[in-house]
């Protein structure tokens, strides 16, 4: 399990793990999910496709972070996540 | 009948009968450090009396005693001006068994000395008292500063009641005059010196907040507002101060002095009165210990009652004069309509305070907020609640641009040749959606609890229930 990002506002932690049903799974609990929830489900679903990873669980806890940030930091929980495979 | 002085609030109620008046006033210059509000509503709470009307000028979110009324079914109905923390909550939630009514600090005035706020009992923390009753609020262990608030209630009420922890022979110019004053309460404390003093009144640092001074300071520049004998109001906003030290810096540049500043003081706005940048301080309210010391020593640092700041029937109200003033919103919309009444949630979390006042006298109404809060545009279709209205309005200063009235013809082509970023508020709000995305419309409950009275007594807008 690794994860980026922070809880400050305008930001969000995301943290992501090996799912062993070879499927992904989004979680997301956001201050601004009545507005933007599905925005956010459709960008990290968007990402993993990108990403071609396919045996992710992802929770986004978000503190109403754009979606280039969003997108940032799960990039870079996924490659945290791929190193801790390789050590 | 003379001041009389009592050592507790039991020996009060054997004087008046708590169950025979209802409607009972009180004023939040003490803020989260006020022991006032709470020991006399525990009296109540005791008592169990019911069918109460409460007149707080505001309510802080230490005032919890009104939650336990609330919650004991003894308020019906509650005026004031701004509310925050576990009772706005509570509220927003669940309503009361009569209506939340917002005014303004200008319009809680006027409604008072006019007698559509009928107060029965107004219970005064006042800091510094003699045996006569004349008190002032910028002296004693639990100073606060100006009284602004409670001048009205002092005279209008029908029994006056000052509760102070310091009596003393003699009070020289006296804010609250003891000739209205019908009992003294003396007590142990008042309150909390640490939590009167308001922990919020720093220059911002943010450069968000920086850049939005910035542009506020030019923007009233170019406008031709910053000449000798001009008048500002900042209040005590982060972004507001910063705009405040830039105006300070063109000030000093061109040679300018300021007539006065008014409302909420804070130390910013008495190092300019100290340096000679301004001649006057008209303070309704003190925002730090340095101002409550300058009002002490300084006789161009004036407290003023909520009246003649800013109720529109008085003859001296101060702000008729006022050039410019610099507000927030929560939320602002694109005919202009402010709100810091309730959250983009409908949760209430404020209120107008004296922004709708400023706004509808100064001649140059400017509000300042970030484009984006936390993903949230701070500019929408339609605000929650109108606090202020649009056409009293003139100027949206972020961080990415400026928006202008279009009403203000006048300020639109004065600014056709400047090289601020002027665009039409629609135009900032497209800026902002192409970061955000649009964001879904959430509905509005159906039932109401409250409403907005602006200071004309007209109702502006309901407040629904969360």
């Amino acid at each position: 399990m690794k994860s980026a990002g922070s809880l400050e506002s305008s930001d969000c932690l995301i943290t992501v793990s090996y799912n062993k049903d070879k499927n992904n799974t989004v979680n997301i609990e956001s201050i601004v999910f009545d507005q933007f929830g599905e925005q956010i489900f459709e960008v990290i679903n968007k990402s993993l496709q990108e990403l071609n990873i396919k045996n992710v669980n992802v929770l986004c806890q978000d503190k109403g972070a754009l979606d280039y940030t969003i997108k940032a930091r799960l990039a870079t929980a996924l490659k945290r996540l791929e190193g801790e495979n390789n050590e | 009948m003379s001041t009389k002085i009592l050592y507790n609030l039991e020996s009060l109620y054997e004087e008046i009968d708590i169950f025979e008046h209802k409607n009972i006033s009180f004023h939040h210059h003490l803020r989260n450090g006020d022991f006032v509000l709470n020991m006399v509503l525990k009296k109540y709470l005791e008592m169990d009396v019911k069918e109460l009307n409460l007149f707080p000028s505001s309510i802080f979110p230490t005032y919890t005693t009104i939650l336990d009324l609330i919650k004991n079914d003894q308020i019906n109905n509650i005026t004031t001006n701004y509310l925050n923390g576990p009772v706005a909550e509570y509220i927003s939630k669940n309503g009361l068994i009569g209506k939340l009514k917002m005014q303004t600090h200008g319009g809680r005035a006027r409604s008072i000395i006019e007698g559509n706020n009928n107060i029965d009992i107004a219970y005064i923390a006042a800091p510094y008292v003699d045996k006569l009753g004349n008190a002032v609020g910028y002296k004693g262990k639990n100073a606060c500063g100006s009284l602004g608030y409670a001048i009205a209630d002092s005279k209008y009420a029908k029994i006056k009641i000052l509760i102070t922890d310091t009596l003393v022979e003699e009070v020289d110019n006296p804010e609250i005059d003891g000739a209205n004053i019908d009992y003294i309460i003396v007590v142990d404390s008042i309150g909390d010196s640490n939590g009167i003093v308001s922990g919020t009144t720093q220059v911002t640092k943010n450069p968000v907040g920086v850049k939005i001074a910035r542009y506020t300071s030019e923007l009233i520049n170019e406008l031709g507002y910053i000449k000798n004998g001009f008048s500002f109001q900042s209040g005590a906003g982060g972004v507001s101060l910063k705009a405040t030290e830039y105006i300070g810096e063109i000030m000093r540049k061109n040679n300018v002095i300021a007539s006065f500043f008014s409302g909420g003081i804070t130390k910013y706005h008495v190092d300019m009165l100290e340096e000679g940048l301004v001649e006057k301080l008209y303070d309704v309210q003190c925002f730090d210990l340095d101002a409550v010391r300058s009002i002490s020593k300084n006789k161009n640092h004036i407290p003023i009652s909520a009246s003649i700041y800013a109720n529109p029937n008085d003859e001296k109200m101060v702000i008729k004069d006022l050039d410019c003033v610099i507000l927030g919103a929560a939320e602002i919309d694109y005919d202009f309509n402010v709100n810091v009444t309730s959250s983009s949630h409908q949760m209430l979390m404020g209120g107008s305070g004296g922004h709708s006042d400023t706004a509808t006298e100064a001649k140059l109404t400017i509000i300042v907020s970030p484009l984006i809060k936390a993903r949230i545009p701070v500019i929408k279709d339609r605000v929650m609640t109108i606090t202020t209205l649009g056409k009293n309005v003139d100027c949206l200063v972020t961080e990415r641009g400026i928006a202008i009235n279009e009403n203000r013809k006048d300020l639109i082509e004065k600014l056709k040749n400047s090289k601020l970023k002027i665009y039409t508020i629609k135009e900032l709000a497209n800026i902002a959606h192409n970061y955000t995305g649009i964001p879904k419309q959430l509905k509005k409950e159906s039932k109401i609890i409250g409403m907005v009275e602006d200071r004309t007594y007209d109702i502006i807008d309901y407040i629904y229930k969360a």
